[in-house]
Order: C-alpha cells, then sequence, then structure tokens
C-alpha cells in the first residue's frame, strides 16, 4: 500500500482527479437529494404541476451551472487561501487581480479580432493565449502589490495592511478605468464573438427524458481548472518550492533558519495565487462576455466565501467551498421561484446560498477541512 | 586557527527593549564555545542576532571576517551557519522525513543529503522509526532531536545550539552532549546555549557567562567551572 500511494502518477495524478471527481459529484448529489426530497415533501401543496417532475426535468442542467461557476470560484478561493495560508492576511485586493486577468484576456482576443486573427487562428490557440497572458499579468500584478503595498507593512498590526489590501482594491480598479478609458475610450469591455465556443455537445443519456446540454465553453472551463488545480496540487506537494511553500507557512523565523529566502516564497505564492486568478479571470470572462473594471467585486466575494466555507488555508477546501457555493448559487437561482410559486425569483439567489452558507460556520466555525496550506492536501 | 565568528559591542533591540547591551565575543575555528546565563540574560538573542533573525542596532557581527550584521538569515545559512532555535522550531505538519530535507534545503545533491540523514539516523535511531510521522505529533524529547538532526542536515561550519539538552532524559542528554563533541572532532565549530552549565562546561573549551545583556564574566572552561561566581549562580555549589 504504501509504495502504491508513493507512486508519484497515483500522488499527483490520479489523487488529485479522483479528490475533484469526489468532491463535485458528492456535492452535486447531496444537493440533488435534498432538493428533490424536497419537491416531494411539498408536492401535495402545489397544484397546478408536478413539482417533482419540474424539479428534475432541469436537474442536470441546473447541476452543470452550478459546478462550471463552483470551478471558477475555486480557482479565485485558492488564490485566497494561499496567502492566507502563508501571511494569516486576507488579500482583498485578489478580487481585482482576478478583474484584471479578464479583461487583459479580453484586450488580447479584442486586439486578434482587430487583425484578423481571431477568425483564422485555432480558436483554442487563442483561448490558450489570452488564459496565458492573463496568468502572466495578474501573477506579475500580484507580486508587484505585495511588494509595494503589504511587505512594508509586514510587522505592523494586523488591521494595517488589510486596510491597505482594500484601498489596493480601489487604486486597481480606478487604474484600469482609467487606463481603458483613455486607450479604448471606455471602460467596458466586450468578448468578441468567434469559434464554436457557445454552442452545445449534446449527450442523451437513456433514463433521462431530457438529453443533457454542456456548453463547450463550460467543458472548457471545467477543463482547464482541473488541470490547474492538478498542477497546483503537484507544485506544492512535489516540489521543494512547494515544501518550502508549507514550511514558511508553518514557522517563519524557522524556515529562514533552513536557508528559505522567506520574502522569496511569499513572492512565489502572491505568483501563483495571482496566476490562478488570472487564468479565471479569463475563464469568467468567456461566460460573462461584457467585463468591467468592477467586474471582480462579487466573484472575489464569493471566492473568499468560498475559502472560509471550505477552511480559509486549506487549498483542498478552497476546492471544495468553490464547488459547494456554486451549486448553492445555481440550485438557489433555479429553484428557488419553483418552491415558492414564483413569490421569490433568482435574484433572491444569494439569499439563500449564503443563509445555508452561515448556518454551516455556526455549525463548523473553522469551516468544512479547517486546517492550513502547511498542510499536505 | 582564526576567528570564525566575532561580535564587536552589539547591541540588539526589541523594539523599544534593550536586550544586548554591548556584547562582544568570537569563536575560534575548531572552539566549543559556550554561553550561560540565567534566564533573559540574552543568551538566545545573541544567537539571533548572529544568525540574522533580528539585526544588531549597533556593533559588528563578521563571520570568517565578513561582515554579516545586515546580512538576512537565509543567507547567513547558506555561508555556513547553522542554528538550532530554542522551542525546537519544528514544522509540525510537515513529516520527520521533509522536516530532514528542509534542513538541507540549500543542499542540491540528493547522494549527500542521503547521506547526511544517515548520520542523522545513526545518532536517534528513534527519528527513523518515525519517519513517516508528522513532526508535530513527535515527543518532546523525539522534537529536540529532529531539531538537532535537521541542524546536523546543513553540515554547518558553525552549528549554534540553543539550549539542546532541554525537556530530554539524561540519557538522551549525554547522547547529545556526546554528539556534540564528536561533531566537533570531526571538525564542526560549536557555540552552545545551556542551562546546564556544569555539561557545557564540561565540554567546551571556553564559555561566556551573559547577565542582562552584559557579558561579566569569559574564562576557559575548565577556570569557569571553577569560578566562585560561576559556581554559586550557575552551578548550585554553595
Ligand atoms: N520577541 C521578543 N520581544 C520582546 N522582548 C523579548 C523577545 N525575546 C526576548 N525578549 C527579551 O529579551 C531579553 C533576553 O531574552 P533571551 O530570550 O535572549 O534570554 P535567554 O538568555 O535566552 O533566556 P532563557 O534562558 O530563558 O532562554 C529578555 O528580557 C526577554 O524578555
Ligand atoms: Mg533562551
Amino acid at each position: 500500500m504504501k509504495q502504491f500511494t508513493s507512486n508519484p502518477f497515483y500522488k499527483f495524478i490520479l489523487f488529485p482527479i479522483g479528490q475533484i471527481l469526489v468532491f463535485a459529484l458528492g456535492a452535486s448529489l447531496v444537493l440533488s437529494l435534498f432538493t428533490v426530497l424536497l419537491a416531494y415533501i411539498f408536492r401535495a401543496g402545489i397544484t397546478g404541476f408536478d413539482l417533482v417532475e419540474r424539479v428534475l426535468l432541469i436537474l442536470p442542467q441546473v447541476v452543470i451551472n452550478g459546478l462550471t461557476i463552483g470551478f471558477v470560484y475555486s480557482t479565485i478561493a485558492l488564490g485566497y487561501t494561499m496567502v492566507y495560508g502563508v501571511l494569516e492576511f486576507i488579500n482583498f485586493s485578489h478580487s481585482e487581480i482576478f478583474m484584471v486577468g479578464g479583461i487583459v484576456g479580453v484586450e488580447l482576443m479584442a486586439y486578434f479580432d482587430h487583425t484578423g486573427a481571431l477568425q483564422t487562428m485555432n480558436q483554442y490557440v487563442i483561448i490558450a493565449l489570452a488564459i496565458l497572458l492573463g496568468m502572466v499579468i495578474s501573477g506579475s500584478l500580484a507580486v508587484t502589490v505585495e511588494r509595494v503595498a503589504y511587505r512594508p507593512l509586514r510587522g505592523a498590526p494586523r488591521l494595517v495592511p488589510l486596510i491597505s489590501a482594500i484601498g489596493m482594491s480601489f487604486f486597481l480598479q480606478d487604474a484600469v478605468r482609467l487606463i481603458l478609458s483613455l486607450t479604448t475610450g471606455e471602460f467596458n469591455v466586450i468578448l468578441p464573438n468567434f469559434g464554436t465556443f457557445d454552442e452545445f455537445l449534446v449527450v442523451a443519456v437513456p433514463g433521462i427524458a431530457t438529453p443533457l446540454r454542456f456548453q463547450i465553453k463550460s467543458i472548457l472551463l471545467v477543463g482547464v481548472t482541473v488541470l490547474m488545480l492538478v498542477g497546483l496540487n503537484y507544485l506544492v506537494n512535489g516540489t521543494k518550492i512547494g515544501k518550502a511553500i508549507r514550511a514558511v507557512a508553518q514557522d517563519r523565523p524557522s524556515a529562514s533558519l533552513m536557508g528559505i529566502n522567506v520574502n522569496m516564497i511569499i513572492s512565489i505564492t502572491f505568483l501563483i495565487g495571482g496566476a490562478l486568478g488570472g487564468a479565471a479571470g479569463v475563464l469568467f470572462a468567456l461566460k460573462a462576455t461584457k467585463l468591467d473594471p468592477f467586474v471582480g467585486f462579487f466573484p472575489g466575494l464569493k471566492a473568499f466565501t468560498a475559502a472560509v466555507l471550505g477552511g480559509i488555508g486549506n487549498l483542498t477546501g478552497a476546492l471544495l467551498g468553490g464547488l459547494i457555493l456554486g451549486l448553492l448559487e445555481s440550485f438557489s437561482a433555479s429553484y428557488l421561484s419553483t418552491f415558492t410559486n414564483g413569490a421569490f425569483g433568482a435574484e433572491y439567489k444569494d439569499i439563500l446560498a449564503f443563509a445555508i452558507l452561515i448556518l454551516v460556520l455556526i455549525l463548523r466555525p473553522s469551516g468544512l477541512l479547517g486546517q492550513t496550506v502547511g498542510q499536505k492536501a | 586557527m582564526g576567528k570564525l565568528l566575532e561580535l564587536t559591542n552589539v547591541h540588539s533591540y526589541y523594539g523599544h527593549i534593550h536586550a544586548l547591551k554591548g556584547i562582544s565575543l568570537y569563536v575560534e575555528e575548531g572552539e566549543i564555545v559556550t554561553l550561560i546565563g540565567s534566564n533573559g540574560a540574552g543568551k538566545s538573542t545573541t544567537l539571533r542576532t548572529i544568525s540574522g533573525i533580528i539585526h544588531a542596532r549597533e556593533g559588528k557581527v563578521q563571520l570568517g571576517g565578513k561582515d554579516i550584521t545586515h546580512t538576512e538569515p537565509h543567507l547567513v545559512v547558506g555561508q555556513g551557519v547553522g542554528h538550532v532555535p530554542e522551542g525546537r522550531g519544528i514544522f509540525p505538519k510537515l513529516t520527520v522525513q521533509e522536516n530532514l530535507d528542509m534542513g538541507a534545503f540549500t543542499v542540491n545533491d540528493q547522494k549527500i543529503i542521503d547521506d547526511r540523514a544517515e548520520l542523522v539516523f545513526e545518532l536517534f535511531p528513534r527519528l527513523k522509526e518515525r519517519i513517516t510521522q508528522f513532526g508535530g505529533t513527535l515527543s518532546g524529547g523525539e522534537q529536540q532531536m529532529l531539531a538537532i538532526g535537521r541542524g546536523l542536515m546543513q553540515n554547518p561550519r558553525i552549528l549554534m545550539l540553543d539550549e539542546p539538552s532541554m525537556g530530554l532524559a539524561p540519557v538522551l542528554v549525554d547522547v547529545i552532549f556526546d554528539t556534540i563533541k564528536k561533531l566537533n572532532e570531526q571538525g564542526t565549530t560549536i557555540l552552545l546555549v545551556e542551562q546546564n552549565a556544569l555539561m557545557a562546561l564540561s565540554i567546551a573549551h571556553r564559555g561566556y557567562v551573559l547577565q542582562t545583556g552584559s557579558i561579566v564574566l569569559t574564562d576557559d572552561a575548565a577556570k569557569l567551572k571553577k569560578n566562585e561566581m560561576v559556581q554559586k549562580t550557575y552551578l548550585g555549589i554553595d
């Protein structure tokens, strides 16, 4: 057994993918069962249509939508949680790092559109380039922000860097708005239309009335995030740098006595978190199609919540928290009006999602998997 | 046999607390030098000032003639200074093996790392039995072994040990002191901080006595052992 578990293929490929699958399917299953159960309970009280039938009809789509946005939240949440694990500091400007990634990605595609390359190049190459650029820019930006706005305050009381982070957040929003206004004349950026991303892959499953419809975008989004999650797991658990990150997270002075350059490790942590945020931004832009400098706020806040839900500082927790939050949101958006007979619409989705969240945190204050980054994922 | 480490008129502070008030001391290559003193005298602070965890506000720290007063700790370590801190500083959520690997962070040759780990396991067979266990779940004594073992993984030119015998059973204290002696015979210079002044003075060549941030006495270890003040205050002999 020991030999099996120390096999790198198992440890760095099979295990993380298995974990993602278990989390995604597990959370989906629990929520689905719960919803169906509720439908059976309230079935009798609702006349005019069969509640259970209506719930089941859209259930697969609700799950798919929830997981798609869930993976975006997970990827952003990892940035919050990594930085928290190492510095015990909540990097509130991470939502703007995410926003910058998205805008940079869209701007690159707009540029390709302008030069005509958008129609001639392979659509996946374009996306890959946009994601890469988003990662590089957001990663470097995160490193710079740490260097300029957080590092000088490292010895200060905890609230001080927090305020600095909030200030940084506003600064980045306005800086992006300024740059966009000066260069393009307006601060909305719109994803140019290209490729087959909006099309659906339709899979008929025997036993289910409606076939499952996977939007190409969503498949791409999930595929890329899973790839990044596997990569991150390898980086943190399989490399010397990762070991150093965990050591710094657990005991900073001791780590420096091992010859580890603590400041460099902190920069690397911001680089990784920022790059993940940037990639998430580009993927989010594919779904949202229209971005402005303030678009990071809600996804950022939700990802932060996801990180807390999973247990801030814990990488696996961020993944789980993001998926759960995405699913909660999708379920609330789709079923709230069904169950309340239209009294509450989809716009109340956050109330329900966050009410459930508060409940979880009351029961488990340290989050679902409350441990730290130092811990092996 | 030159001076490997030298502190000249070093002043260190924690905020406003003036912890070291003009310390001067040196360690020659190949020596065991011990630093004794009561609680709060500034022994740990002296080691922290050398390894760069805190920086002297005044005065100079030199390693092999090079000024390292303001050098960052990871670079001081890179120049061959090993520091096994007080309170062990084990990484609680890394395994014993990973903790040892961290000790050899600056070493890139896996063969050297394996050889040194072998040496550590020879000294502390207990660690080998617990190789996959998390550092934080070891007993106090085992953590102390791990801290010292991790220090050895660095194979430093000068190893600074801050109260290595703390919390260990007498048999193990003997093992630790034998180890220190053996290491020294193999060429490692040692700067030893100890509560157990008698043991420390028994293996050291020279010693310094620290009192509230200042050095009040220095001599050969054998002579310090016979000094009336030392006997009274630190050896508990009336
Ligand atoms: N992190 C710190 N912040 C503020 N004051 C400190 C800090 N560390 C040590 N001091 C103070 O500096 C002085 C010297 O402390 P130091 O730890 O060097 O003593 P020591 O000789 O190692 O004592 P012990 O034998 O108890 O370990 C003490 O008065 C202590 O209270
Ligand atoms: Mg001390």
